[in-house]
């Protein structure tokens, strides 16, 4: 079955499988991510990468604040009513959502990879944790604020 | 290459519909994965529709019935049918599976999708290329090294450290485990993947194997072994039930164990 291999740059594949085939064509790649039925554990992992991304943008976002209170008290002050309008306090509560995702999903990796928690039952209940935790967290941690006056609308 | 979506010419068009002959009752409707290297441009979609009074309770009993009555040309892998050679894998309705333990009364609806593994070459319809999971296997040296003589009889080994090996020997081969990891199907050229690193800690975990320290040094890279994220999918649809996420986190655990006594140079 095997035939000529594919030209350079045909494929990605270093491996040699990926064989041009009687017909002419090399040999199609199976379905994987259109077909695959997510697990928790699953979304879990994904949604920790989008956190790490978060969190970096969150990182050069905090970075630009103290940049602009050292530029003196005008900067800071158009800073401050942005981060107190609507739009920045959406902002600043993604952060949050971000930071307790952060937290909750490197703790399960910490159990994970002190070898405990790797049964079925406990990792699927750690991702669960992991996913619905950081929006409770966050929603609780805003409502508290709001609660005690800190911030307003 | 982290490859998201299928490549051009991976892509499976609309194919042909069988349909169920007129008045079939508890009627099932197949989709299946299909492409002929001989003949297809591009791999498609299939349908079959099967009265499941015409066949056994398991899948690969539905796909023996295609062949065997609707469709001759129709190719997959299979042989003890009882979930022991591991050969009749495949991705049933988004999840991998042996088609042999897996019956169509699991299947949520009555519209039941079949592919092959996911993100592997295909040679034909259900069957793809393994030779690259194989040859990992294989590059973990699967038997065991000692530096004892080798004894009159058996060598000998206590109940308590027997026991250490279940959950690892008995891990066939089907490959459901590796092909259903996001980081296989992204860095299997460099991975080991789930199955071959399952494998590679039974031998570790053996109290009769000399070379623990060895396969550890061939496994500490930043591809072979730390490609796993824990993602859990390989425990998640493993067909015997054992759990490679958590041999592959005893190895890790075992790479930075004060026992660690690096041999190589």
């Amino acid at each position: 079955m095997s035939n000529t291999p594919p030209a350079a740059g045909e494929t990605g594949d270093r491996t040699g499988r990926y064989v041009r085939h009687p017909n002419g064509h090399v040999a199609p790649m199976s379905p994987f991510t259109d077909i695959w039925r997510w697990h928790m554990t699953m979304v879990a992992s994904i949604l920790f990468r989008v956190t790490i991304g978060a969190a970096s943008v969150g990182a050069v976002l905090l970075l630009g604040w103290v940049a602009i209170v050292a530029c003196g008290p005008d900067a800071f002050a158009s800073v401050a009513a942005f981060s107190g309008s609507p739009f920045g306090l959406f902002i600043w509560f993604g952060l949050t959502w971000v930071l307790f995702s952060f937290l909750l999903n490197g703790a399960r990796h910490l159990i994970n990879d002190a070898g405990k928690g790797l049964d079925l039952k406990s990792a699927n209940l750690m991702a669960q944790i992991a996913v619905w935790g950081p929006i409770v967290l966050a929603v609780l941690f805003w409502v508290v604020l709001f609660a005690a006056g800190k911030v307003s609308l | 290459m982290v490859q998201l979506n299928l490549p051009r010419g991976s892509k499976p068009t609309t194919g042909k519909v069988h349909k169920a002959p007129a008045g079939a009752k508890n009627v099932k409707t197949y989709k299946v994965y299909r492409y002929d290297p001989e003949t297809d441009a591009d791999p498609r979609w299939d349908v079959y529709e099967v009265s499941a009074d015409d066949h056994g309770p398991m899948l690969l009993d539905a796909l023996i019935h295609i062949k065997n009555e609707i469709d001759p040309t129709l190719s997959f892998r299979r042989s003890c049918r009882e979930g022991i050679c591991g050969s009749c894998s495949m991705n049933v309705d988004g999840r991998n599976a042996l088609a042999c333990t897996k019956g169509w009364a699991e299947c949520s609806s009555h519209n039941i999708t079949i592919a092959p593994l996911p993100h592997q070459p295909v040679v034909k319809d259900l069957v793809t290329d393994l030779s690259l999971f194989y040859a990992q296997y294989d590059s973990i040296q699967p038997y065991l090294q000692s530096d004892l003589p080798d004894p009159e009889k058996e060598r000998l080994q206590s109940p308590e450290d027997r026991e250490k090996l279940d959950g690892l020997y008995e891990c066939i081969l089907c490959a459901c485990c590796s092909t259903s990891c996001p980081s296989y199907w992204w860095n299997q050229e460099e991975y080991l993947g789930p199955a071959a690193l399952l494998q590679s800690y039974r031998w570790i975990a053996d109290s009769r194997d000399d070379a623990t320290q060895k396969r550890l040094d061939d496994l500490e890279d930043p591809f072979k072994l730390y490609r796993c994220h824990t993602i859990m999918n390989c425990a998640q649809v493993c067909p015997k039930g054992l759990n490679p996420a958590k041999a592959i986190a005893e190895t890790k655990k075992l790479m930075v164990s004060p026992s660690r006594k690096k041999t190589a140079a």
